[in-house]
């Protein structure tokens, strides 16, 4: 089937805070530039976004772009690229800035200035104590930005393909990026956009878990992408858990609560984060505070009739800071845990939320991975990834929080300024392969052939409690062998789905079914790259190998779909400008 | 728990009806959203978007036993049954509970939805007084999903000339805005016996809005500054 084909400069796959925010670069210089999104834009995921957007402005008090830099690398727990992270916290203000005068509702201090809140792992001197970094709108910091962002590209005139999911990239002979296969799900048809570049920007894919902050559109389909096109998967293994998700529903409560001043407590309602993290308390890097949580719930003194959760407590606070704050949080609190945080505490568990691994790329976006037999890493022409799928990696094996917001902005307009550069010197569309829309199509033929097979929804439900029960906050080498073993069944068992429903119109029997295909490939890569990594680092806590080893492993994984192979890279302890931060212990 | 379903697929059917589904629901589905994706998961032909399930994206507003709501922050327990749903009323149904939202976006970027200074920014941040911020409030948090503008019978019967409720409530967050400095063209844009003048205050948009916001006070406020500024 010849499929009708579109032309443009760039094509970004995805309309979340780091593709809006390429996209604009890429727009108001004039470059013909298409965004793809499986949802109208502002339901991006982005929007979900809560407690703030780290910069060092200093509006509140001292701060400096070092100290962020070395919170990060010590959050990362020194698995983070050190030349990425001085480039994102030295933009860090620009950015802010920038979103400020595109119109961005952020509250604002008695002078006037951006108010900023205190979150976990974010210090002054150098882990003195904590500072106040997280430039906030509220608690809907995330809703607030992808809408500024989004109104900004309506004022650019970017071009959007609004409800079409992307199917495949194009690669030609040489390995380079022509564009892409994308489907409308309107009318059910696919269509080929070809491209000088394509700018993968498509989030994270928490959904491979049973308990997730995540929207449902949180599938993985860039690394489903990039994946089968051959391009390996970066740091897979490295998943974090919010502390604070509300239980039992897993919406998020943002860690800007403990910012305001809440408080974590156990069934004896002790402040237990004190015992924990003596300086930072509450306000620890997530991967502390959440197995902390997990400790005192194994060790009993959960709550609740399962003992299996904790409260969050903020009445302390005030009527009066909460409904400022943290109006959102009350809003979720009283929908989904019945109760009202101004007089009673909200029951919290560690709910996963946030992909530190993807696509390998630099600071510019562009992809990069080992090439040929010398394993040197080169450019993959005429691709770029950015925000949570790809991993720059500033964030290694734990995120800080505001740093994914910021994540967006850095490295959304690093790599439309990038290309803006790129497209000078790369001025012809490469000519497309024969076979450019083969993969897509036998993937849609097969759905429509199949008259019998597995339903889509048992599939996804066995893939999630797989990587729920064997690659959660702690880990054995056992749980992980049998989630390999177990999740290589279920990749099986997901290559012989079958969908009722044939039809063309808004079919979302088929969407879900492909989105499944692009789940199932990063649940692979996450339980095979922790069984491998036989240490503990950030969000990967190994029972049998509970200390961090950095003679072995101060590298980062490569995750291959063919042959499911592992290859390894080192990490960049040398920043750009400045002294590098050697590993030490982490202590909070 | 029992459930009416309206079903559309422009493929097969030559006309609309309602399907009836009976469910048995989980102790962990609190909201409407979990229901539809038991039926769903029977049914995988049920067509409707969703995505945050926490009621900040505004994919699955629908129209609940007669008012339009979002399905994932709509109790289970608040609602009798049969529980009936439709799609959003006004807009043209592409299929089962999947609505063209066309018309709706047409109106919101009508309205210039995005910060208007042409003067050169400064170094950093332009300065706002926490009061002229507190103006936005109320404002800036649509979600876009639609249920006011569908809810609202001046919308119904001109959705190509009356701007709605929803881009009327943005229109008026950046006429609030201190930074802005395009209200008169705003007005301008506005001044119009359909445009503006269309709403009624009917107030069904206060009425449905699920984040709680009243675009009739908004569109009220309009009013005023066009009085204003003609003595």
């Amino acid at each position: 089937m010849a499929l009708s084909r579109q032309i443009f400069d760039t094509v970004i796959v995805g309309g979340g805070g780091s593709g809006l925010r390429a996209a604009l670069q890429l727009a108001e210089a004039g470059h013909h530039v298409a965004v793809f999104s499986k949802v109208f834009p502002t339901r991006s995921h982005t929007v979900a976004a809560q407690g703030g957007i780290g910069a060092s402005l200093g509006n509140m008090q001292e701060d400096h772009w070092l100290w962020h830099m070395y919170d990060t690398i010590k959050g990362s727990d020194y698995l983070g690229d050190q030349d990425a992270i001085e480039f994102m916290c030295r933009k860090a203000a620009e950015v802010v800035y920038e979103l400020e005068h595109f119109g961005m509702p952020f509250d604002r201090n008695p002078d006037g200035t951006i108010y900023q809140r205190p979150f976990g792992g974010h210090s002054q001197n150098f882990g003195e104590r904590p500072v106040q970094r997280a430039c906030a709108a509220a608690d809907r910091t995330g809703h607030a930005m992808l809408h500024t962002l989004y109104q900004r590209n309506v004022r650019a005139h970017c071009q959007f393909f609004v409800e079409w999911m992307a199917l495949d990239l194009i690669r030609d002979y040489e390995g380079a990026v022509v564009g892409i296969v994308a489907l409308e799900m309107e009318t059910g048809q696919p269509m080929i956009f070809q491209a000088k570049s394509t700018i993968l920007a498509t989030g994270g894919a928490g959904r491979i878990y049973h308990s997730s902050t995540n929207a449902f559109i949180n599938t993985g389909d860039g690394l489903g992408m990039a994946a089968r096109a051959g391009v390996p998967l970066e740091d897979m293994e490295f998943w974090q858990f919010h502390p604070t998700g509300v239980a039992g529903a897993g919406v998020l409560i943002t860690e800007g609560v403990r910012g305001e001043g809440g408080i974590l407590l156990n069934s004896n309602g002790e402040r237990f984060m004190e015992r924990y993290a003596p300086t930072m308390k509450d306000l620890a890097s997530r991967d502390v505070v959440s197995r902390a949580m997990d400790q005192e719930i194994k060790e009993g003194r959960g709550v609740g009739h399962e003992k299996d959760h904790v409260l969050l407590k903020l009445d302390h606070l005030g009527a009066e800071v909460i409904n400022k704050r943290l109006p959102g949080i009350r809003e979720i609190a009283l929908k989904f845990a019945n109760v009202d945080p101004i007089r009673e505490p909200i029951p919290v568990v560690p709910t996963c939320h946030y992909q530190m691994g993807g696509i390998p790329t630099n600071y510019y976006g562009q992809v990069v991975a080992p090439r040929g037999a010398s394993g040197s890493n080169e450019v993959i022409p005429g691709l770029y990834a950015i925000g949570e799928c790809a991993c720059v990696s500033v964030h290694g094996a734990n995120r800080l929080g505001t740093n994914s917001l910021l994540d967006l902005l850095v490295f959304g307009k690093s790599a439309g300024d990038h290309l803006c550069q790129w497209l000078k010197s790369n001025p012809q569309h490469r000519d497309l392969p024969h076979d450019a829309a083969d993969r897509s199509l036998e993937r849609l033929a097969r759905l429509d052939n199949a008259e019998s097979g597995e339903n889509i929804t048992e599939v996804a439900n066995a893939m999630r409690r797989t990587v729920q029960h064997h690659a959660g906050v702690f880990r054995t080498g056992k749980l992980l062998r049998e989630g390999v073993e177990k999740i290589r069944e279920v990749a099986e068992r997901a290559r012989n789905t079958a969908i009722k429903d044939k039809s063309r119109v808004f079919n979302t029997a088929r969407i879900e079914a492909l989105e499944l295909e692009n789940l199932v490939i990063v649940a692979e890569a996450t339980l095979v790259a922790a069984e491998a990594r036989t240490e503990s680092r950030g969000a990967q806590a190994r029972e049998d190998f509970k200390d961090r080893d950095d003679k072995n492993w101060l590298k980062h994984s490569l995750w291959y779909l063919e042959g499911s192979r592992l290859d390894y890279k080192p990490v960049n302890l040398q920043p750009l400008t400045v002294e590098s931060f050697e590993p030490k212990v982490r202590v909070y | 728990m029992k459930f009416s379903i309206y079903r559309y697929n422009p493929e097969k059917d030559d006309k609309p009806y309602m399907q009836d589904y009976e469910v048995t629901l989980q102790p962990t589905d609190r909201m409407l959203l979990d229901a539809i994706l038991r039926i769903k998961a029977m049914d995988d032909s049920l067509g409707l978007r969703k995505s945050c399930r926490e009621g900040v994206c505004g994919s699955d507003g629908m129209n609940i036993n007669g008012k339009n709501g979002l399905a994932c922050i709509t109790p289970l327990k608040d609602l009798k049954e049969p529980v009936v749903l439709r799609p959003l009323p006004g807009l043209p149904v592409i299929r089962d509970l999947i609505v063209d939202m066309s018309q709706f976006f047409k109106q919101y970027h009508s309205i210039k939805p995005y910060l208007v200074n042409d003067n050169p920014p400064p170094q950093k941040e332009r300065l706002q007084t926490p009061e002229d911020r507190e103006e936005l409030n109320g404002l800036y948090e649509c979600v876009l999903c639609a249920c006011c503008s569908t809810s609202c019978p001046s919308f119904w019967w001109n959705p190509d000339k009356f701007v709605g409720p929803a881009a009327l409530l943005q229109a008026y967050r950046f006429i609030a805005d201190t930074r802005d400095e395009a209200t008169s063209e705003r007005l301008d844009n506005l001044e119009d016996p359909y445009r503006l003048f269309r709403c009624h205050t009917i107030m069904n948009c206060a009425d449905v809005c699920p984040k709680g916001l009243n675009p009739t006070e908004a569109i009220g406020k309009i009013k005023e500054q066009m009085v204003k500024r003609m003595v």
